[in-house]
């Protein structure tokens, strides 16, 4: 995987996937429509002002509460190109996984990341360089696995793939 | 080196002699779980392409979280996925007037000690009362197992919580839980397993049981076991919907870490605006004003629950100011507290009782809250907006303390209801 460069956006420690798709929107099961209500309550700004490639820099437990797999689907879809957070909350993290959708660990990341700043993820490198200040910061990479099933979109062309549907 | 719980399951269920946590393992599923959002199940399941399911029977589907359907959209997935569940010949199907899904997993033989139980929503923690590795995941992952019947999973470390004592009057299992959140923080079993053992907790009810495992899930927990033991074997034995087996873990398994907890002189305790993890005992938080009382969910929405509740509620009225709303966990339970007269005594005190299912908990279509307003709840979030608006507030505690809330109209410690 090439690469990932985007402006952040900062987020707070304990974002609770209710924060990230609220609850009354959760019969919205097209993927396609789900980037329309990202974060409608508490953030209503970030829809209009962040664009596709954008990186989302986040505190810890990222993706907290309900298994809605909306909220993932929502930040797939809206385009995001990368998650960065201190740490994710279980569901979250492997519904990212098997959306395909980028993510990475990087403890220490809200002390030297503000909003705005040029970041660029090597995930498979285990490396975030922030342009903006020239800080880089090393972070484990996802297991040969997780970085693979990625790598292919996610879970639903793996398994496709695995079963032999072309 | 001895293993838990968790390394032995998945163990077995990768066939692998051994797994140590920290391991990424492809595992077999033995019950699959969806509930109204099987419809994003079935959108994903269509876009992998292999037409049937991998093993209808060991696939549940149940109508819970907006039953009777609120909305045009909800009738409409609803309506698709009682066609899909004919077409694939699924005959675990409950349709809306059955309850909550974590209730029927239980009261129909699917949650069992040693398999493995997957389930898209997050409480699917709660069947690890009975000694299920039981964890939530995702719809496309559910599609892939819908497909394929396995699914990785990284072997958890885990958390061994000890809790002895024996609880005193007016304190329950919900006390017991949100005490140890509040002790370990909301993400503090974050990607772990959690295995409960100790005094207080053997002496626990199924019921009680389901509450501490289904609660686990707001520490962040991927599956929180009561060790299985008689009080497990002989709830399951009859029941059971396919094989079982007594897994324990070994008496020298590995933990992350230990933590041990007593309750004999545990307070009734409430998780306070807008965290579970800000948990604080009734002593302190008493007398703030209540709108809105909630007796129900996956939670507590047991008949034990319901029983207490009309225990405290005989005789009295609710509050003017409060409304509160009961709401049964499952039918079954609904009509045994019908038959033990404990409906007529909740009715009497002024209760709306709603029908069994998710009701208010997440707020989609059931006493929603308007901004401002203040509940004390049984269930088990209490986030910004998750009973409506963003600008309520939500306070977590045992039904005995929400009943006494809504006697008072404020926040109300239930001991003082059950002296003498
Ligand atoms: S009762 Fe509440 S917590 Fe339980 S399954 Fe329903 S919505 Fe989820």
């Amino acid at each position: 995987m090439e690469s990932l460069k985007g402006k952040a956006w900062i987020f707070p420690d304990d974002v609770n996937t209710d924060v990230i798709f609220p609850g009354r929107y959760m019969s919205v099961t097209d993927a396609e429509e789900t980037p329309k209500y990202l974060f409608e309550t508490v953030y209503p700004d970030f829809r209009t002002k962040a664009k596709a490639g954008d990186i989302i820099v986040a505190g810890k437990y990222f993706g907290c509460g309900s298994s809605r797999e909306q909220a993932a689907t929502a930040i797939r879809y809206f385009g995001i190109g990368c998650v960065v957070a201190e740490s994710f909350a279980r569901i979250f993290y492997r519904n990212a996984i098997n959306l395909g959708l980028p993510i990475a660990v990087v403890p220490g990341i809200g002390e030297h990341v503000s909003e705005g700043d040029e970041l660029e993820v090597d995930l498979a490198g285990g490396k975030l360089t922030n342009h903006t200040t020239g800080k880089e910061l090393a972070f484990e990479p996802l297991p040969r696995f997780i970085l693979d099933l990625i790598n292919q979109g996610g879970l639903i062309p793996a398994t496709r793939k695995k079963l032999g549907i072309e | 080196m001895g293993l838990t719980l968790a390394e032995k399951i998945l163990a077995k269920k990768s066939g692998k002699d051994q797994v140590n946590a920290g391991e990424i393992v492809q595992a077999r599923v033995d019950v699959a779980m969806s509930h109204e959002n099987g419809r994003m199940v079935k959108l994903s399941f269509a876009k992998i392409g292999v037409g049937k399911v991998w093993d209808p029977d060991k696939i549940m589907i149940i109508f819970d979280h907006r039953v009777p359907a609120e909305s045009e959209r909800t009738a409409i997935g609803q309506k698709e996925l009682r066609e899909f569940v004919k077409a694939q010949g699924i005959e675990n199907f409950y349709d809306i007037n059955v309850g909550v899904c974590h209730q029927i997993l239980a009261e129909e033989g699917f949650s069992r000690p040693g398999i493995l139980l997957v389930g898209t929503d997050s409480h699917t923690t709660t069947a690890g009362a009975l000694g299920a590795f039981a964890t939530g995941i995702g719809a496309t992952e559910m599609a892939a197992v819908w497909a394929t019947g396995e699914l990785w999973l990284r072997v958890p470390d885990t958390l061994k919580i000890v809790v002895n004592g024996m609880l005193p009057k007016g304190v329950y299992a919900k006390d017991i839980i949100l005490s140890v959140i509040g002790t370990i923080g909301a993400d503090g079993a974050d990607y772990r397993a959690m295995e409960f053992s100790g005094s207080a907790i053997s002496a626990l009810s199924i019921a009680s049981r389901m509450v501490i495992s289904n609660l686990s899930m707001e520490a962040g927990a991927k599956t929180a076991f009561v060790i299985p033991d008689a009080v497990t074997e002989n709830y399951v034995k009859d029941i059971a919907k396919g094989p079982y087996e007594m897994i324990v873990p070994d008496a020298d398994a590995t933990y992350l870490s230990e933590h041990t907890f007593d309750v004999s002189d545990l307070e009734p305790q409430l998780a306070c605006p807008h965290q579970v993890d800000n948990v604080k005992p009734i002593t302190e938080v008493a007398g703030a004003k209540i709108n809105q009382a909630v007796i129900g969910s996956c939670t507590n929405g047991r008949l034990e629950d319901l029983a207490e509740a009309a225990r405290i509620l005989k005789g009295k009225k609710v509050n003017p100011e409060v409304r509160l709303l009961v709401v049964p966990a499952s039918w079954s339970i609904y009509a045994q507290a019908l038959k033990q007269g404990i409906m007529e005594t909740l009715i009497d005190a002024g209760a709306v009782i709603v029908n069994a299912g998710c009701g208010p908990c997440l707020g989609a279509h059931q006493g929603c809250l308007a901004p401002g307003e203040v509940a004390v709840t049984s269930t088990n979030r209490n986030f910004q907006g998750r009973m409506g608006s963003a600008e309520a507030f939500l306070y977590l505690a045992s039904p005995a303390t929400v009943a006494a809330s809504a006697i008072e109209g404020k926040l109300a410690d239930p001991r003082k209801y059950l002296e003498a």
